[in-house]
């Protein structure tokens, strides 16, 4: 038992961080082809810029952003465009792409730029820089990073929260950017917090990660207003409104935002995209990907081109073990399953896991025998053993009033539950349905 | 282009880790918190015991198999029947025919739980439910007390055949709740401590009763705040009497001590299914079945009133945990983290 700031209730599931947490990123070599989906965050797909048979360089814009809520795409690689049609997704669908031929013979030299001065820049042009470097929230919503720089008239940010948790079993890719990019990290931070005005920005990290802590410490170097707060080990310390209540214990008011209450959290990859591109003029084209889990021959953490293969970068990691029958999009607590090797790594990929027949096999399911374990679970203190009975009933409707919108999908409670019922896709589901119903009815 | 891979890989929704324990488990666990009760309970009443604990948990699993139907046959396998038959064997007087003991374990898994669609639907504790059918319909078998006979004691009315009156046990003993009501006479606390005393088979040693609590709560089985608020409410209305009217109430420690309020508030009021899902429910419930049972004991016209305390929280259990539900996160308005922010409504 740690003593160390947390949120309440959550669950403790092993962390499996061993394979790679130790292991320097290394760079994923450039494969023939790459997919680019038009999609990759959430929000409108972005819209090509480039025709068919056009040479791109790296870095390049080759898609633009198609609205507000929306991020461009940069070329990851020199070399042609070899296509734009649709493209297996990792979600499952078939989305409109881009796909690029890599030139062999390009040095594959990424150019760098003349810095930018982001103190210059008022709220609206320094919201504009980080759509054009094509930022999206790197833990796995995809969410444009711009759209939250955005003040509303008469709003201020007042704290600046790092995220550096990285809560989920498995993935390191985040701790090794901390470890080995700590001073863009602290960079990052602070031509935010700078634009922001903030007056005081936390980078929070989980105990179990004390390289990271005392590698961003050395980079805060004695900064005013900085401060590393180490937090407890605990699933899910790095949800947005766990952090808030972890460092500040401060409840984001059900319903909604971090601004309501003047924070703002990004994640500690967004914090170096932030530097890469103000600094340095490089756009978001490549990012960690942790590959690990007991399906993978060679646990790694690798800096892979966005658009990548799944299935080149399983096989540069040795490939999968025969046994292996699931492979996992993201962390095992909230990550997507993978249909298909063949769709490519997005912005949002933190890590690749492969498991096999024995972690995948469902649980025995037994009855509900109430014993609460649900309820002690659930960061946002809801009652998933009742959500999780009305949605089995179809009684939707009923579930509003246990606050069922209020659930972050964590997972935790199908974690926590010995009957082993599924919780949260019982929830998920009837969340699903109730939004559907929600825009027949607005539509009506 | 690359090796074989999977021929077809599964999709399933996350999360992908499973839990770490399951709900035979705690059943298991919660049949490894009874074992030193179950040795005290022979070791006071003998042979009698051992058969009333073993026929009794034969019956309710046998009930469970033949009436469950093919769900029932699965049912067995989560340990729920063979938990409510080794408690129900617990709760009876030392020499109770074994029959009534087998009667009272199929009416405990038919009525208390299968009658209402099985583990985790039931409203009542169904080993409580099994030992209220059979105070009512032997009250004389079920009140007859006798004294603890050592290991190898055998009860004549073990062996009674059914529906024939049984021939009066020679030694019979009014137990220490007996004593205090009708004669006012208080029992040593180490004899009750220690279980040396006429009770039922499983309630009369604390010692053994509270070394399965240690387990129970290190194994995190039970709620722990529903065996600490029914003994915490108890001991402390309990107490409040004996300092107003010393010769009439006993204190907090005989309260605690004597009857079956310890094995009911570590072993029966702490039943996830029939007890409030949430914390604020599980304080309310186990305050109800403290308070009642010394409202029974002092106030009643019985001895002991664990039973009947624990089915009247049952039954109004649901009710507390539609009222208490947990507040959700971020329900209460929040304290104006900086100046300048939360300008909202």
């Amino acid at each position: 038992m740690s003593f160390a700031r947390t949120f309440r209730h959550g669950v403790h599931p092993h962390a499996h961080k061993e394979a790679t947490e130790a292991l320097p990123v290394e760079r994923m070599p450039f494969v023939e082809r790459l997919v680019l989906p038009l999609s990759q965050h959430a929000g409108a797909p972005a819209r090509p810029v480039v025709a068919v048979g056009e040479r791109v360089e790296r870095g390049q814009l080759i898609a633009e952003a198609a609205a507000f809520v929306s991020a461009p795409l940069h070329a990851p690689v020199a070399g042609r465009v070899a296509a734009i049609a649709p493209r297996p997704h990792p979600s499952g669908r078939l989305v409109p792409a881009i796909e690029l031929e890599t030139d062999p013979l390009s040095s594959q030299r990424l150019p760098a730029g003349p810095p930018l001065d982001a103190g210059a820049l008022d709220n609206e042009s320094f919201v504009a820089e980080l759509q054009n470097a094509g930022l999206v929230g790197m833990g796995g919503a995809g969410f444009p990073t711009h759209v939250k720089y955005r003040l509303p008239e008469g709003r201020r940010v007042e704290r600046l929260l790092v995220n550096g948790c990285e809560c989920e079993p498995f993935l390191t890719s985040d701790h090794r950017l901390m470890v080995e990019r700590a001073g863009d990290v602290v960079r990052g931070a602070e031509i935010a917090a700078a634009q922001l005005g903030v007056a005081e920005t936390v980078f929070g990290v989980e105990l179990n990660k004390a390289d990271a802590i005392a590698a961003l410490e050395r980079a805060v170097d004695g900064r005013a207003a900085m401060r590393v707060v180490p937090l407890a080990v605990k699933y899910p310390q790095g949800a947005e409104k766990m952090l808030i209540r972890a460092v500040y214990g401060v409840e984001v008011p059900s319903g909604r935002l971090p601004l309501d209450v003047g924070m703002l959290v990004n994640n500690v990859a967004t914090m170096t995209a932030v530097a890469d591109w103000f600094d340095r003029r490089r756009p978001l084209v490549e990012r960690v990907v942790t590959v690990s889990g007991p399906g993978v021959r060679r646990p790694a953490n690798l800096l892979v081109p966005v658009g990548t293969p799944v299935r080149a970068v399983l096989d540069h990691c040795g490939g999968l073990a025969p046994e292996t029958r699931e492979v996992v999009m993201g962390g095992p607590m909230m990550g997507s399953p993978l249909a298909s090797l063949d769709v490519p790594v997005v912005k949002g990929t933190s890590g690749l896991l492969a498991f096999t027949a024995e972690e995948a096999r469902l649980p025995t399911e037994y009855a509900c025998i109430k014993c609460g374990r649900c309820v002690e679970a659930c960061p946002q203190f809801l009652n998933p053993s009742r959500l999780g009975r009305l949605s089995r009933a179809g009684r939707f409707e009923e579930m509003m009033g246990y606050h069922a919108m209020d659930c972050v999908e964590c997972g935790s409670c199908s974690f926590a539950c010995p009957s082993g019922i599924p919780i949260v896709q019982l929830i998920r589901v009837a969340k699903g349905a109730l939004r559907e119903r929600a825009v027949a009815e607005a539509a009506r | 282009m690359s090796e074989p891979h999977p021929p077809r890989l599964l999709v399933q929704p996350a999360p992908f880790l499973r839990p770490t324990v399951s709900t035979p488990g705690i059943m298991g666990d919660v049949l490894i918190a009874l074992a030193p009760t179950v040795v005290a309970a022979v070791w006071f009443f003998g042979i009698s015991a051992l058969l009333l604990i073993a026929v009794s948990a034969a019956a309710a699993v046998a009930t469970e198999w033949g009436l469950g139907g093919e769900r029932g046959r699965a049912a067995v396998r989560d340990l729920s029947a063979l938990t409510t038959g080794v408690l129900l064997g617990l709760v009876l007087p030392p020499s109770l025919p074994l029959w009534m003991a087998a009667l009272g374990s199929a009416v405990a898994i038919a009525l208390g739980k299968l009658a209402w669609g099985g583990l985790g639907h039931n409203l009542f504790n169904p080993a409580l439910v099994g030992r209220a059918f059979l105070q009512a319909a032997f009250p004389v078998a079920i009140t007859t007390w006798v004294a603890p006979g050592g290991p190898l004691a055998l009860y004549r009315g073990t062996l009674a055949w059914p529906f024939l009156s049984a021939p009066p046990d020679a030694v019979s003993a009014a137990t220490p709740l007996g004593q205090m009501k009708f004669l006012g006479a208080a029992t040593p606390a180490g004899a009750l401590f220690w279980g040396d005393v006429g009770g039922s088979v499983g309630e009369t040693s604390a010692a053994a009763i509270l070394l399965g609590a240690a387990w129970l709560l290190a194994r995190r089985a039970c709620d722990w705040r529903l065996p600490v608020a029914t003994l915490g409410s108890a001991a402390l209305f309990a107490e409040i009497c004996h300092r107003v009217s010393p010769e009439k109430y006993p204190g907090a420690l005989f309260t605690l001590l004597s009857g079956g309020l310890l094995f009911g508030a570590v072993f029966m009021a702490s039943d996830p299914v029939t007890s409030p899902l949430a914390p604020r429910g599980a304080w309310l419930f186990g305050a109800g079945v403290g308070s009642l049972v010394v409202l029974i004991r002092f106030w009643g016209g019985l001895p002991e009133g664990v039973m009947y305390a624990i089915l009247l929280m049952n039954a109004v259990s649901p009710l507390i945990d539609r009222a208490l539900q947990p507040r959700v996160f971020g329900a209460r308005p929040a304290p104006s983290a900086a100046p300048g922010a939360g300008t909202g409504p």
